[in-house]
């Protein structure tokens, strides 16, 4: 599914990544943890090819073919996804249309029919409710004015639509209630198959309480210090950061 | 130094003025235009009024130059669908055909009765200031007919009063002159919807259209301008407003650019606790201009004025907005913010942006600014995330920037319209509504 061999990249002139290796294979979810500034959400921007994020070098194979030469809209068409830890707001672009618009750049890459308005409209009101959200926000801005939960479970309905095949979450956890944070795991648990994969990235442990990762990395300066298995979360709980940064440093 | 062509220009137009056939109550109006008209100074690149906007265009260089209209049939312009009190004008011509039935609130200045005609004589002419606006000189130099709207006092206007004018191209290039004065008594309420359209066919009028408004103490106008027309249409316009105690003007304009588009706004706070909202759209492609020229002036206590224009700017197009916003010494309390962003899309495009504040009461809160830039980036990755081509991204986001302007526009027959026209001009209709 994804390959990352020896990523490095920059930010600002700044090195993030370094050395980072990673293999996740279908059906894996994949939970990557770390202190502030450890370059976590530095690995999902790298991966969708956001602008100001230089890979120096490395390389990602993505389905077998190589990510990093393509263009962002080519590389969420093929199936990955981010959900944005700052969704952005795009006010006078409804919800909707937004949501039409992408769906449609992915179904016609998989060369799927395109959705009729009615059929469309139909689904999006479907997949707001099982995210809990009013129906009214599709017709809303597109974030505009959303409170940081209705953002995040914006950014769950965005991935149940597309249906993609690699799901990076970046801190989607971070400053939710309890309630939202049930309907995003819940929104990640009902779409886990074998096929799907999942990056978790997250601050806090909280969220693998629900989401139960198959693998846990710790990433710190740049580069994954430590892999285990769901139990390194509690570890992680428990210890705190320090003790892993004592050792890389 | 005045220019040979264009003071020709002057001297072919007062001519055509003179032959206009009016009621004899207008003279006075007309003589005083005409003597105004001849004696300005031509404008020039150094007159601060039009210092971004040559007048060229009106130099048409056929042998016979510009001529009037002769009754005509409407055009194929496409109008609004709304059930209102319609006048429609065919290059300043009335078409009864396309309008609805006489209305006690709307008549022609040629079907005014007594009461009507003293209103018309009070304030036609009156409420623009013509050492300012060079245009409407000649606009009363020409009045030979025009519309009053007077909604009596305590009187709300049961329908939207929808004025329409339509260009289409004459054998010789016209001038057509178009004048509405609307006159709200106290306690009165009305909607007032302008729209000048054309045919698809190549343009060659003049129009100079000149609209005043007087809004009597606690009384409100719901106010749409739009112009909408072909590029090779010439248009100079104004809206000039006067605003008594407590009363409340809307208004919203859009502008699709020409050869040469300029439109001036004065909205005058003449009683305490009037309020003025004016938000405007101007989209010039090609090689077109828009000008908008606002001047906001408090003259009273406790008035507000909320200013908001949006353009984008593409190809080798040009913008100008010059938004005056000027605080007398007795207009304390005073309110008033302005904003204007611009959007270029080219390398090309550009904007001659000017916000201007000038106070001279102590106790106001004001506040201005104006921006030039590109689409937001990181709304630009945010939507190529989601699988969103960078093509449709731009156009996405260049429409949401407008749209946020029109997706509050109170009547939804102006709001669907110009939502629609937007999808169409920007390429992008969906089909999920955008309402």
């Amino acid at each position: 599914m994804l390959e990352i061999r020896n990523l490095n990249a920059r930010v600002e002139g700044a090195d993030i990544l370094r050395n980072l290796s990673l293999s996740i294979k279908p059906g894996e979810v994949h939970a990557i943890m770390g202190p502030n500034g450890s370059g976590k959400s530095t690995l999902g921007n790298v991966l969708t090819g956001r602008p100001g994020y230089e890979v120096t070098s490395g390389e990602v194979l993505f389905n077998g073919k190589d990510l990093l030469s393509q263009e962002i809209e080519e590389r969420a068409r093929e199936g990955l996804f981010l959900a944005f830890q700052y969704p952005v707001e795009i006010p006078g672009v409804t919800n909707m249309e937004f949501l039409k618009a992408s769906v449609d750049a992915r179904r016609k890459h998989l060369g799927l029919p395109d959705l009729s308005s009615f059929d469309f409209m139909k689904l999006a009101r479907e997949t707001s409710k099982r995210v809990s959200l009013d129906a009214a926000f599709l017709k809303r801005g597109v974030n505009e004015g959303f409170s940081g939960g209705e953002k995040k479970r914006n950014e769950i309905m965005q991935m149940m639509l597309l249906e993609p095949s690699l799901c990076i979450l970046d801190e989607t956890d971070s400053g939710l209630d309890i309630d939202a944070l049930q309907v995003v795991a819940g929104g990640v648990n009902a779409m886990r198959d074998d096929k799907r994969s999942f990056i978790i990235v997250t601050h806090y442990q909280r969220l693998l309480d629900y989401i139960v990762p198959d693998h846990v990395h710790v990433l710190a300066g740049g580069r994954i210090v430590k892999s285990g298995g769901k139990e390194l979360a509690l570890e992680l709980e428990a210890k705190g950061y320090s003790w892993l940064e004592d050792e890389v440093a | 130094m005045t220019d040979f062509q264009t003071t020709d220009f002057q001297q072919r137009a007062l001519t055509l003025a003179g032959q206009q056939q009016s009621p004899a109550w207008l003279a006075a109006l007309r003589f005083e235009g005409s003597e105004q008209w001849l004696n300005a100074d031509w404008p020039g690149r150094r007159t601060e009024l039009w210092k971004y906007t040559p007048l060229q265009a009106l130099q048409k260089s056929t042998s016979a130059g510009w001529s009037s209209a002769l009754p005509q049939g409407a055009g194929s312009a496409a109008l609004l669908t709304i059930d209102a009190i319609r006048l429609v004008f065919v290059n300043g011509v009335f078409d009864a055909k396309a309008s609805t039935a006489n209305h006690d609130s709307v008549v022609r200045f040629s079907n005014a009765n007594d009461a009507q005609r003293s209103l018309i004589e009070k304030h036609l002419g009156r409420i623009v200031d013509t050492k300012r606006h060079l245009f409407a000189s000649l606009s009363n130099a020409w009045v030979q007919d025009g519309v009053l709207v007077h909604v009596p006092r305590n009187v709300v206007l049961e329908k939207p009063v929808y004025v329409v004018h339509v260009s289409t191209p004459e054998a010789e290039p016209v001038i057509a002159n178009q004048r509405l004065l609307i006159v709200l008594e106290d306690n009165s309420q009305a909607e007032l919807i302008e729209h000048f359209a054309s045919d698809a066919r190549t343009q060659n009028s003049f129009v100079n259209a000149l609209t005043e408004v007087s809004i009597a103490a606690n009384s409100s106008l719901q106010h749409y301008r739009i112009n909408l027309e072909q590029e090779a249409q010439i248009h100079i316009g104004g809206v000039h407003i006067d605003l008594q105690r407590d009363s409340r003007y809307s208004g919203f304009t859009i502008a699709e650019g020409s050869a040469l588009k300029r439109i001036d706004y004065q909205i005058n706070h003449r009683g305490n606790g009037a309020y003025a909202s004016l938000n405007g759209v101007y989209l010039p492609r090609n090689n077109q201009l828009v000008d908008y020229h606002t001047n906001v002036e408090h003259w009273a206590p406790h008035c507000t004025t909320s200013e908001i224009f949006r353009g984008i700017i593409g190809d080798s197009a040009r913008a100008v907005f010059n938004g005056r916003i000027l605080i007398h010494p007795d207009a304390q309390k005073t309110l008033a913010e302005l904003s204007n962003r611009n959007l270029l899309t080219s390398d090309k495009a550009e904007v001659d942006t000017k916000p201007e504040l000038e106070i001279y009461a102590d106790d106001v809160k004001c506040a201005h600014g104006a921006t030039v830039s590109q689409l937001d980036q990181t709304a630009m990755y945010y939507l190529q995330s989601r699988g969103v081509s960078k093509t449709q991204a731009r156009t996405m986001l260049s429409f949401g920037f407008i749209n946020e302007l029109l997706q509050d526009l109170p009547q939804p027959a102006v709001r669907d319209y110009l939502q629609h026209h937007l999808t169409v001009l920007f390429g992008m209709d969906t089909g999920t509504g955008l309402s």
